[in-house]
């Protein structure tokens, strides 16, 4: 043992870059689909910012987050039902008929913003549990559960709009299309002046994140690990709090941080806890990477894959009172088809549509990816056929660079 | 000037972190068996993926040279027409095809696409007869045995017209006779010319069958000699792990302490012939600090009875289990857990690991509440467990975070049984836990079930070699059509005995 701590210290610089070169490699050999897509994401921009000298305006970069949000949020709740071997189909129909039943709630029953939203958050887990009870304690494939449950909601939608379309107050379309207050300042997107708001919440979350990774290190070393050598962590700290800065003063030179932004970052940070933390998080994918071999290691599959729903349901909900929100009214089609944008995004950021992997960083890199072609095609005049062939295509490239690239690694 | 059927020189193949061949030499000489032998991990099954081409030409280093002439296969179809066959550890038959689709999947005879089913049909059968197999050539996968299969991949192996035959742990899962029928069907191609390399871990075979043998160890070649008379099984054994193993089976006399679990009366259906009953009306007993041996042959209902009681299998089930005196209800493999009894599958593939997880995340995940607090999974006590296992069974990977379909199989049922030693179980059902595991390792397996015991845990193993189940047991029973014939002490039992009660035999 103790000759064991002396060879490790005895390590000259260069054994230890090696090692920090290998850990770095590993690190991103396991998540080379995230960076993959990263560097794509930024392939995209570049690529539009040339075309069109609108795109890389803070104002189109908010407008772009504002239109990712709802799909962004769905897609991490779609990250754990994929993971888990399952599907939901049914998400585009919970959104319409959860957004419906929140402007409804308002409109014809006068209810507060504050109880509609919650009923509209019990809708969207009831729904959840209805769908989970079927594929976990039923055994009927999520597949099928969810396509009945897709035709069952967009019935219901139906009847509670009885075909009309509602509006909705312009208090509540601040969720989806507002942005934060300022604080102090007054600032406009015309002038130079920052947000302050929003430059708050960023130093709260560099503040955080810079906490968590010293706290992550100092424990690392309490334990007599390897750490990045010092060169190379401050170097991570420094790419990881310039993303982090980039994103949120691109906003605060608009007209700062939207709140459903705010909400897509409560969100992906909870999940990616949930995922990467908890033994719930584990057991879903331990499901779904072999669910036999889950069961006999003690896992409560059935309960398990209720939960699934059940968050399924509940951001489903969340995604509909911010897509009414933002478009402001609900309507009889509203949602249509956005389990597919949804699917795609996840997929894209590298869920294995076989379960056992995938992240919730990586399906918010998906949603965004198919956010921005949308976005930039629009701003070039592409005609919607040709826009839905691309984003069609570009599912089809990223699925097939990652499974040719994962053939390489094996 | 050679008379080699295949050259390999100097091979070198590396993976992210690990060099799993280190320029490895292997001679064939035609029409010669010749056994592979090796410790977990040696790189045995890497070097049988380069020679037939799933690790491609330039993927590697060296070379390979059959019948004189240097090959560079880029896939298994290149190496298939040079007359290289491989059976894989794992095998890779359709389990929902029958026999001669399987046989010609991929090779259909056709003409414009239409499949020409009676020549296949006659040719499955003239195959069929060259391995021993009578069964239709239409039965399905799923209705034969693992021995069957095997054989099923073997004759589909020589339709391809082999001159070298690669089988790799062919027995692992056979019982005795079909593993003897298996080498007898060996020697009979060795008679018709075809040379064939064998890579097992059970020695005796080894011995039995081989010509010549090579030892390689952490990726080099180590030796290579003639199989005579004068090489025994532990000269193997010090080639392979570079030091003597002195006691195999390291015999520890245990006292016996209190009753563990109970089983009453325990009767099992067959969830698809609801009427037959499997396990029929078995009642027995495990005690505290005690290995209870489980024998019999394959089908006698030994792993439906364990994963009854484990509460993985079977739907109809009448009895009662006691644990600790007290009576429980097992109604899930979760309920087992909780009660203290755990199950290693004999299956470490369809139902140990999660085989796209990492070596620490399977280890943890029957015992996560262990790491985990209102912070979540703290991830360094992970390591640091992880890290105590892949230790303590000496588990080959670079890193912790190798993934588990990563692993050799030897090392990856390492990582299975640290799972459950994680679990810390009161009684624990070890079947087949030494099947694909290295000389070395199997003792130090056996050393840390002695370990257990000495704790006060209660074993129950099952194993298909008798020499096993004799030299660790302290109490063996026997089972045959779902029934105990006899329960032995290890002092009085011996392979006769055991296979007198095994096939049905009276007192
Ligand atoms: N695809 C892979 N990626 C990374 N490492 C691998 C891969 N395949 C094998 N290895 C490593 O290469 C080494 C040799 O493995 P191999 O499967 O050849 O061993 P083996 O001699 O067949 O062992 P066993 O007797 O346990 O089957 C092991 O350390 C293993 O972890
Ligand atoms: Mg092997």
């Amino acid at each position: 043992m103790i000759e064991n701590m002396k060879t490790e210290k005895d390590l000259d610089q260069a054994g230890k870059d090696k090692k920090a070169l290998e850990i770095i490699k590993l690190s991103i050999k396991n998540n080379i689909r995230q960076y993959t897509m990263f560097i794509a994401l930024i392939g995209i921009m570049i690529i539009f910012s040339m075309l069109s000298n609108v795109f890389l305006t803070p104002r189109n970069l908010s407008t772009l987050f504002l239109q990712t949000a709802h799909i962004a949020i769905l897609a991490c709740g779609v990250v754990l039902v994929i993971v888990s071997g399952n599907i939901d189909l049914s998400i585009g129909a919970v959104v319409g008929l959860t957004g419906a039943v929140a402007a409804i709630l308002q409109a014809r029953y006068g209810l507060g913003i504050a109880p509609a939203i919650l009923i509209t958050l019990i809708v969207g887990a009831v729904i959840g549990l209805w769908q989970g009870y079927w594929v976990a304690y039923k055994n009927v494939p999520a597949f099928i559960v969810t396509l009945a449950g897709m035709m069952i909601c967009n019935g219901l939608l139906l009847g509670v709009t009885r075909g009309e379309t509602t509006a909705t107050s312009s208090t509540f379309n601040k969720i989806g299309q507002s942005y934060l207050p300022t604080l102090f300042v007054e600032s406009t997107p015309r002038d130079m002046i920052p947000h302050d708001t929003t430059i708050i919440i960023m130093l709260v979350v560099i503040a955080a994140y810079l906490f968590f990774e010293f706290r992550n290190r100092k424990e690392r070393i309490s334990y007599g690990f390897d750490v990045l050598p010092k060169t190379f962590f401050f170097l991570k700290l420094a790419l990881v709090i310039g993303l982090i800065a980039t994103v949120f003063i691109i906003m605060a030179l608009y007209l700062g941080l939207p709140y459903s932004i705010l909400i897509l970052m409560v969100i992906g940070g909870l999940y990616t806890f949930i995922t990467t933390k908890t033994t719930f998080g584990r057991h879903v994918y331990a499901i779904g990477g072999n669910r036999e071999a889950a069961k006999l290691s003690g896992i409560n599959i059935k309960n398990r894959i209720l939960m699934i729903f059940v968050s399924s349901g509940i951001l489903g909900a969340i995604g509909g009172i911010i897509f009414t929100a933002r478009v402001g009214s609900a309507a009889a089609s509203a949602g249509q088809s956005m389990e597919l944008d949804v699917i795609a995004a996840a997929i894209i950021g590298g869920t294995s549509t076989l379960g056992g992997e995938g992240t919730i960083i990586g399906a918010i890199i998906g949603a965004l990816v198919m956010a921005t072609l949308n976005n930039g095609m629009l701003l070039l005049d592409v005609g919607t056929t040709q826009r839905l062939i691309v984003r069609g295509l570009v599912l089809l490239a990223a699925v097939w660079i990652d499974i040719s690239s994962r053939k390489k690694n094996n | 000037m050679s008379n080699y059927i295949l050259e390999m020189k100097d091979i070198v193949k590396e993976f992210p972190g690990v060099r799993a061949l280190d320029s490895v030499c292997l001679n064939i000489k035609a029409g010669e068996i010749h056994a592979l032998v090796g410790e977990n991990g040696a790189g045995k099954s890497t070097l049988m993926k380069v020679l037939s081409g799933v690790y491609p030409y330039g993927s590697y280093e060296g070379e390979i040279i059959i019948d004189g002439k240097p090959q560079k296969f880029s896939n298994t179809k290149e190496s298939e027409s040079a007359g290289i066959g491989i059976i894989y550890q794992e095998l890779t038959l359709v389990k929902q095809m029958n026999i001669c689709e399987n046989i010609f999947l991929g090779n259909e005879f056709n003409s414009h696409g239409i499949i020409d089913w009676n020549k296949a049909m006659r040719e499955t059968k003239r195959l069929l007869e060259m391995v021993g197999l009578n069964d239709s050539p239409d039965t399905k996968i799923v209705n034969l045995g693992i021995g069957k299969q095997q054989l099923v991949e073997i004759a589909k192996s020589i339709s391809k017209n082999v001159k070298l035959l690669i089988l790799d742990e062919p027995t692992a899962a056979l019982n005795e006779n079909d593993s003897e029928n298996l080498l007898n069907i060996i020697r009979r191609f060795k008679r018709e010319g075809i040379s064939c390399i064998y890579i097992s871990h059970k020695l005796k075979e080894v011995k039995a069958i081989a010509d010549r043998i090579t030892v390689i160890r952490d990726g080099k070649t180590i030796e290579t000699f003639d199989n005579d008379a004068s090489v025994s099984q532990d000269r193997i054994i010090t080639g392979m792990v570079g030091r003597e193993i002195t006691q195999l089976f390291p015999r520890k006399v245990h006292t016996p302490g209190e009753t563990l679990m109970k089983v009453k009366n325990w009767t099992v259906y067959n969830p698809e012939v609801p009427d037959k009953k499997l396990i029929d009306d078995v009642s027995f007993e495990a005690r505290k600090g005690e290995i209870l041996g489980l024998a019999g042959l394959m089908g006698a209902g030994r792993t439906e009875l364990m994963m009854s009681l484990f509460g993985a299998y079977g739907e109809k089930i009448s009895g009662e289990v006691e644990i600790e005196d007290k009576t429980v209800k097992i109604k899930e493999p979760r309920d087992a857990i909780k009660n203290g009894l755990c199950y290693l599958s004999e299956d470490r593939k369809k139902n140990g690991l999660v085989l796209m997880m990492d070596i620490k995340e399977n280890i943890t995940l029957a015992s996560l509440k262990q790491i985990a607090g209102i912070k979540g999974i703290n991830e360094n006590e992970e390591i640091k467990v992880a890290n105590n296992y892949v230790k303590a069974l000496k588990i080959k990977t670079p890193s912790l975070e190798q993934k588990a379909r990563n692993l050799s199989g030897g090392n990856q049922q390492k990582v299975v049984i640290s799972k459950w030693l994680m679990a810390s179980p009161k009684i624990l059902v070890l079947d087949e836990p030494t099947r694909g595991i290295d000389v070395g390792a199997k003792n130090e397996i056996y050393n840390i079930i002695n370990d257990l015991v000495d704790q006060g845990v209660s074993i129950i193993i099952i194993s298909s070699e008798l020499p096993e189940i004799l030299g660790i047991s302290d109490r063996i029973l026997v089972m045959h059509e779902g029934k105990f014939t006899a329960e032995l002490d290890w002092q009085e039992a011996n392979q006769e005995k055991i296979m007198h009660f095994a096939t049905g035999g009276g007192h």
